[in-house]
Formats: structure tokens, sequence, C-alpha cells
């Protein structure tokens, strides 16, 4: 990873590093070479790891005020809300910060998948991403059962159920998620100590993702392999350090407006109901997070069919680097991926717009034709396009474009001039 | 040479078949544990007083957590679920089979899509409508139109006497 030898200046460094090399790893981090071209939407994994720390601080404060029993859960959340100090701003940040977390998680993905951040070499990184981004949906779904309120129960017992539709051991295995006949006080018990734990679990596969990174270095919007360090890079420090800080301060401006300002907004009365198992709320809805997914669940009248339709709309992603066939990474040079990809952008947009809608009519109609399309996209757009499509010639470094002057054609025929001298 | 090596592979595998026995061991009381315990088991069965359930009405039990509903059927209600033929059912079973006192149906009010409690008197078939994704059953809670795959499920129960079902 270093391509220059580093020694601390002073001794007891030195005495320290030749121990435990930790100010090499810091010195690694902080001249690690980014490319120079990197823009704002680069700078949400930054973003992401302040909203997994503020996940794990804000949590662990609640959880000295919670008390996970059926019996007390619901009131010991009001009691959060009313008698602890600043617990009504603790809870808000951790509710609204899983929403932040996945707003942040939704633009990290979506900017791989334009600027192709998942091909070669960079697969694992993508794959465990992807990894991550599922153990935060198991997350939100066990935290939001904490509060035990309606939303809560039913939302627990519709996810729980999923797994009944497994032929055989469907039944065995819903009872045994649920530690009784029905979702009670052992499935919060549970539910509150997988909550606890996937965040660390989180942690660790961060520090994985980031170290999968490092070894071939960030990729750029023009998508192409730079020598590093070089021309076309700059240090982490300060550089990066400087735009992440400003991007995640304009982040935790929307994020303290909906904290202040619409704490509620993201949730569902229901939820300030306390559960219970005799009475199902009119309208089910999961959070705005998992509305995709849900409208693809329930755009399939078969009920297996449904929830293998439902894993296979994030497990697809994970053989994205394959699925997509193209040579050339960033959309700014794939002019017909690039539309595709805002097609799909507007795919799981209504998607989502459907799945918060009850589940008939004309809803149903564009839920299936969209959920349809959602696979298209990944088994048969993608594949072709990587050999139909004629890409614009990809500049030779980034600096080559602005040295050039500017747009791509006028950077080709230098390129070329170039060569003929 | 040849008779060593053989005799190490025999070792090998019978050490990791000890261990792979003595993982499961291990490993299966931490699954175990999940399961429902002792105190759960043992709410197993409730009895009902339903000497106050006048024909037409619907009471809600809570039986191992899940709510059971103890509907008086009408007549009327008892001649629509007979009159439907099998053939139109996506889960055939006979009336007769459900209710084995025709008047009283006793039945798991949990939908068997994904488990909501459906709404009664409701839906196109005078019986059961679930609001989560729109299940409809008959006036035998029997799976009509929707995505639920089956008809909502008969828990087991008895009359202890005239007035008092024991259920489970």
């Amino acid at each position: 990873m270093s391509e220059h030898e580093y020694t601390p200046k002073s001794k007891v460094g030195k005495w320290f590093n030749d121990r435990l090399p930790l100010l090499t790893l810091a010195n690694h981090l902080t001249d690690y070479p980014t490319p120079k071209n990197l823009n704002y939407w680069w700078t949400f994994g930054g973003i992401l790891t302040f909203c997994l720390i503020t996940q794990i601080v804000t949590g662990l404060v609640l959880a000295m005020h919670y008390i996970a029993h059926a019996d007390m859960a619901f009131s010991s959340v009001e009691h959060i809300m009313r008698d602890v100090n600043y617990g009504w701003l603790i809870r808000y940040i951790h509710a609204n910060g899983a929403s932040m977390f996945f707003l942040a998680v939704y633009i990290h993905i979506f900017r791989s998948l334009f600027y192709g951040s998942y091909k070669s070499p960079r697969e694992i990184i993508w794959i465990i991403g992807i990894i991550i981004y599922l153990l935060m949906m198991a997350a939100a779904f066990l935290g939001y059962v904490l509060p035990w309120g309606q939303m809560s129960f039913w939302g627990a017992t519709v996810i729980t159920n999923l797994f009944s539709a497994i032929p055989l051991v469907g039944e065995g295995i819903v009872t045994w998620l649920w530690g009784g006949y029905s979702v009670d006080n052992p499935t919060l018990t549970r539910f509150f100590t997988l909550h606890y734990l996937i965040p660390f679990l989180i942690l660790g596969l961060v520090v994985l993702h980031i170290w999968a990174l490092h070894v071939p270095g960030n990729n750029n919007p023009i998508g192409i392999d730079i020598k590093k360090p070089s021309k076309d890079t700059v240090p982490f420090h300060p550089y990066i350090v400087i735009k992440d800080g400003f991007a995640l301060l304009m982040f935790m401006i929307v994020f303290a407006f909906f904290v202040f300002y619409t704490p509620n907004i993201l949730g569902h009365a229901d939820n300030y109901i306390e559960a219970n198992p005799l009475v199902t709320p009119a309208h089910i809805v999961p959070e705005w997070y998992l509305l995709p997914f849900y409208a693809i669940l329930r755009s399939v009248p078969d009920k297996l069919l449904g929830v293998i339709a439902m894993l296979s709309a994030i497990l697809i992603l994970a053989a994205l680097p394959w699925l997509d066939t193209s040579k050339i990474r960033s959309a700014v040079f794939r002019p017909l991926y690039k539309q595709f990809y805002w097609i799909l952008v507007a795919d799981v947009l209504i998607l989502g717009y459907v799945g918060a809608m009850p589940a008939e009519g004309l809803y149903l109609l564009i839920a299936r034709i969209a959920t349809a399309y959602y696979f298209l996209h990944f088994l048969v757009v993608l594949p072709v396009l990587g050999f139909k499509e004629r890409t614009t010639p990809v500049p030779l470094s980034i600096t080559e474009p602005i040295l050039g002057g500017s747009p791509n054609l006028a950077t080709v025929k230098k390129k070329d001039s170039f060569k003929d001298q | 040479m040849e008779k060593k090596t053989k005799r190490r592979d025999f070792l090998f595998t019978a050490t990791y078949a000890v261990g792979a026995v003595g993982a499961g061991a291990v490993i299966w009381p931490m699954i175990d544990q999940m399961n429902p315990d002792a105190s759960v088991k043992a709410l197993a069965s409730t009895e009902v007083d339903v000497s106050a359930v006048n024909p037409g009405k619907t009471i809600t039990v809570l039986w191992r957590g899940k709510p059971v509903f103890i509907r008086r059927r009408t007549q009327e209600e008892i001649a629509e679920a007979k009159s439907v033929k099998l053939e139109d059912l996506k889960h055939p079973e006979k009336d007769e089979d459900r209710a084995k006192n025709p008047e009283w149906l006793v039945m798991l009010g949990v939908c068997t899509h994904l488990g909501c409690v459906p709404l009664d008197q409701k839906g196109d078939y005078n019986g059961w409508f679930c609001p989560c994704h729109g299940s409809h059953y008959d006036t035998s809670g029997r799976i009509r139109k929707g995505p639920a795959p089956t008809n909502m499920e008969i828990p087991e129960y008895k009359f202890v006497d005239a007035n008092t079902i024991k259920i489970g």
C-alpha cells in the first residue's frame, strides 16, 4: 500500500510505531492519493460514516433508558420523550438518523451506478457495500419494532411472516423467530439484542469496505484508471477532508431540519398507539426507505414468488459487476446507459410511490410494470448495452481534457495529434 | 509409507467427524433456546364462555397471542357457505369440515398471507377482508380473492358444555 516508507519524527513515535504501526496507518490515510476530480457525489462515504457513528452514540444513550419488555417498552419510549433530559432530542436524532442514513446510502449507491464504481477491480468493495446495505435494512426494521407501537407490532408480524412462504420449514422458522406463536415479548427481547449487535457488524464491514477501497483507490467521475500518486491525484488530507467536511455540514443542515422542525413526518402516527395483537391498522406501510421493495413484494400475486422477487431485487445488485458487460465505467462516456440510468432512477422512485399506496387498481398495475422494468434493466438492458452501445472517447488522464481546453471530442483530436508527433 | 498415510487420513477424518459432532452439540442449544419456551407452551389452551354471543355476532379472544374469531353465524351465512361449489375455491374445503356445528365458526383470526387480522363483515364475500394486502374471505373463512394462499386456520377446539368452548 505505501509507496514510500514512513518513519515517525519523534523518538517515542518511532518506538511505538515499531511495535504497533498505527502512525504508519494514520500517515497512509492522510497521504492517500485521491483523484483530483472527485465531485460532491463522492462525499457521501464520509457522510455515511458520520451517520453510523451518530446512530451508535444516540442508540447507546437510548439503551440506557429503554426497557425491552412487551409491557414496558411503549411507556419507556414515552418516558424517554417526556422525562429523560434531552431524551426527545436523542430519540428524534436516532429515529430521523435512520432515514438520513438511508438517504445518504441511496445517493452513495446511485453514484456508484452512474460512475460504474462497482466494476473491476472494485467488485469486492461493491459486494461488501451490498452486505452493509442489507444489514442496515435489518437494523432499521429491528429498531422500528422496539417502541412497540401498532406499526412496530404489525410490521414485525408481516415481515417475519415472509419466512412462512418457504415450503415445509417456513412455519417452523417463523415460530423460531418469534419464540412463541405470535410476535410477543420473546420476539421483542431478541430484536433488541440483534438491533444492538448489527451496528457493530456494520462498523467492522465499513473497515473492510474502506480497506478494499484503498487497494485500487477511488474511482472518479471519468472512470479511468489513474497513476497514483501523480498529477491526477491530491492527498486525502487536507483536500478531501475539507471537501467532505463542507458536504457533511450541508447534510447536517438537512438532518437538523428534520430533527427540529418535522421530527415525525417520516414516521407513522399509528406507532404512537401501543401494540395491540387484536387490531391491525387499516393501512400497513413500511418506512419510506423500504417502499420500493415492498411494492415489488405486493406486485406479485403469489406469496412465495412475491418474497423471492423482493429478495432478488436486492441480491441482483451483488451480481451487477458481472451483469454490466461494458468496459467503460463512467456514464459520462455512455450516452445510452446514461438514459437507462435515469429511467432506472425514475422506476425506483415510482416503485417507492406505489409501495406507499394501496395495492389495488391502477397502483397495482403500475407496480407490476415498474417491477418488471426493474429486473429488465439488470437482466437484459445492462448485459446487452455493453455489446451494443457506442461509447464516446475516454480521455487518457484527468488532466488531459482540462489542459486540452474542453470536452471530449476536442481532446481526442488533440490526443491523436500527440500520437502523430 | 503407504500404510502410514492411510492411518493419518483416518485420524484426520475421525477428528473432523468428532469435531463436527461436538460443534453441532454446542450450536444446537444456541439455536433451540429461541424456540417457544416452557412458559409460552404452558398457555396453550383457553376456555371461552359464549353464552352472550347472539347470531350474527363475532367475539375475538386471544389464544397463544393470536386472535381467534368465534362467530355465531346466521342461517343466511350458513346457507351461503354451504352453497359454494368446491371447484370455485382456491383452497377447497367443505363448510361442514370447517364448522362441525354449523352455527359456530371458530377460527384463527390471522390472514394466511402475512399474518394481519382481517376485518369482520367486510369484503366481496360477506365474510372477512384483510386490509393489509386485500384478501377476501367468505362466511366460512375461506380465501376467495387476493394474495392469501389458504383458508383461515381452524384451531383445535371443543364444546366443553353448551356455552363453553375450549380452544387448544
